[in-house]
């Protein structure tokens, strides 16, 4: 089975609330100082996925493929090193901070020109934007199906088997390749890469391709949302701390000043 | 589409009702025509829903649009696909709506790129002066982002208890239209082979006046035994931090927080649980927050309206006894 695995490079989502701040002019986040990059959390769980399903069926190819600046070479080598055969590095004009409209076109452009892919797997959504908008685009512009929120996958007879996580509890689904699949933290840890993986990691082929080389004019790398403003809300604390010489008399404490202001 | 005007709704139907969250859409869509002008449409999807059509209308709807067939359920992205373009193409609207759910996260991106416009996920705000404006968190919850369509229709899901809905109102006058479309089961590249509900003991949690929520800080699965106790001594429901439910400690329906259930109770009592951004994003909306936690830095106390600074293993049975001499 050929799989692609989607990551996305963004800003540490582990960043403290304190430490995070937007330019609003600019409508960008501001790094925090002394943090670096980080593939999304989910799109290494999808890696894991993928590799999983590689393991099973004891054979395939997994190309990983993350679509952003030239930096994202290190996201890609980070999943190289857990296991993934080779990278492609879609980078260029209009393509350093595309949204999620465009991020769908390229991908899909690229799934075509890497040709003989039975499945794409991505993160539910990328911790920096929590949209969970590319995966579907991509399967809408290929007319694959999707199937979203998955905790497991496996390989059955040409198709996957898919346990997905519902508001309300799981659902498990068969669907045909080629899809689209995502896949939500359920899933559980992504594995670390050994020393001798990541030495090896950097000699695994990078391809390095731009819009133009898919295909892709700037029109269809225009967004359809307008940004009109990013802005970090305000909130003021105003904490009543509970006094109390022991933790017991805290609580008794505290369901008084509950019942005094009628909240139970 | 110049013409466009007015809100498609595309409504959930569980157990025989529209849900919550569909009579929340249908109050935002009538605020928005109202503004805007145009008419609220509604689309229901499933085996059994023409019998929630008068409650649409009452909701706030103009036109209800039935897509009434065994194969829609249960749901799949392809089989509702084709129902919701349909509907779109005869209501013509400038927004669609959906709610921020199972089916909404799934449904919203794909209809988007179906139709070639722009979706806003997750939206907390619609707004309207000579366009559209949604507005919706990012970064986990620590930015807010506003954003406007460049085409219509947007496509939005909206999450729940950002909405008020309307007063029920029978009177209301309304028609209902049928859709064509018919899942072609035997095409389906999608196949359900079973679900698998979760137990709800006592009352749903996004629908608790009370909820009680332990985080990493517990420790370890047992922490949540006490917390049980305490819900049911408040009468509400227990919920968990997506930490608490990674590590397998409660189940992950019963997460709290942008990628699980939003909740906007009374009384959110967060025991042990730090305030990620990720988290608050379920729950900021909640009337008041009491924080239990050891670190008085943490996040939910600053967050909190009450908060007590210690172990909250010797906090709860203190607090459990005192609730229920309260109550007695």
């Amino acid at each position: 089975m050929d799989m692609i695995v989607c990551i996305k490079q963004i800003p540490d989502p582990e960043t403290p609330a304190s430490a995070f701040k937007v330019d609003e002019a600019a409508k960008k986040v501001i790094p925090a100082q002394g943090t670096q990059p980080v593939v999304s959390p989910f799109d290494l769980q999808a890696a894991e996925a993928a590799l999983r399903v590689k393991e099973q069926l004891g054979s395939g190819t997994i190309h990983v493929l993350s679509v952003g600046p030239a930096g994202a070479a290190q996201a890609i080598k980070q999943v190289l090193a857990m296991g993934a055969d080779d990278g492609f590095l879609i980078s260029g004009p209009g393509l350093d901070d595309p949204d999620a409209y465009a991020t769908a076109q390229v991908i899909a452009a690229a799934a075509k020109k890497i040709g003989n892919v039975d499945a794409i797997f991505m993160g539910r959504q990328a911790a920096d934007w929590d949209e969970g908008v590319v995966p579907m685009g991509v399967a809408e512009l290929l007319g694959w199906p999707q199937v979203t929120v998955a905790k497991a996958v496996t390989a059955a007879d040409g198709r996957l088997r898919v346990e997905r996580v519902l508001q309300d509890g799981f659902e498990t689904v068969e669907v045909i390749t080629p899809a689209v699949v995502t896949i939500s933290n359920e899933l559980g840890d992504p594995r670390y890469p050994k020393l001798q993986q990541i030495m090896m990691a950097g000699r695994k082929p990078l391809a390095q391709w731009t819009a133009a080389d898919l295909g892709l004019d700037a029109g269809q790398l225009q967004s359809r949302m307008e940004l009109e403003r990013l802005y970090v809300p305000v909130v003021e604390s105003q904490v009543e701390v509970i006094e109390g010489e022991s933790p017991a008399e805290m609580a008794a404490n505290l369901a008084r000043r509950l019942r005094e202001a009628r909240i139970i | 589409m110049a013409d466009a005007q007015g809100v498609l709704v595309v409504g959930e139907v569980a157990d025989g009702n529209l849900t919550g969250l569909t009579t929340e859409l249908l109050g935002a869509g009538r605020r928005l025509v109202e503004k805007a002008g145009g008419k609220v449409g509604c689309l229901l999807v499933g085996a059994a829903v023409s019998g929630v059509a008068n409650d649409a209308i009452a909701y706030g709807a103009d036109v209800v649009y039935v897509a009434e067939d065994g194969a829609f359920e249960p749901y799949a992205a392809e089989a509702w696909l084709p129902a919701a373009q349909e509907a779109a193409a005869k209501a013509s609207p400038a927004a669609v709506l959906l709610g921020q759910t199972s089916i909404g996260r799934d449904l919203a991106p794909r209809l988007a790129f179906r139709l070639g416009v722009g979706v806003s996920m997750d939206t907390v705000a619609i707004e309207y002066d000579s366009k559209l404006h949604f507005t919706r968190a990012a970064y986990g919850g620590n930015a807010r982002a506003q954003l406007a369509p460049k085409s219509l229709p947007a496509v939005a899901t909206v999450k729940g208890k950002s909405q008020d809905p309307l007063e029920p109102d029978s009177g209301r006058g309304g028609t209902v239209e049928h859709i064509a479309a018919r899942p072609a089961a035997d095409q389906a590249r999608v196949k359900v082979l079973g679900q698998e509900k979760a137990k709800v003991e006592g009352v749903r949690l996004e629908d608790a006046d009370v909820v009680v929520t332990g985080g990493r800080g517990l420790g370890g699965p047992e922490g949540f035994q006490a917390l049980e106790e305490l819900a049911a001594v408040l009468g509400g429901a227990v919920g968990a931090s997506r930490a608490a439910c990674d590590l397998g400690w409660y189940p992950p329906s019963a997460q709290v927080g942008l990628t699980g259930v939003t909740v906007s109770p009374t009384l959110y009592v967060a025991v042990a649980v730090s305030g990620a951004s990720q988290h608050m994003a379920g729950m900021s909306g909640s009337k008041n927050i009491v924080a239990i936690n050891k670190d008085p830095e943490a996040n939910m106390v600053k967050a909190a309206r009450f908060a007590v600074v210690a172990d909250f293993k010797q906090v709860l049975p203190s607090l459990i006894e005192e609730l229920r001499k309260l109550r007695a």
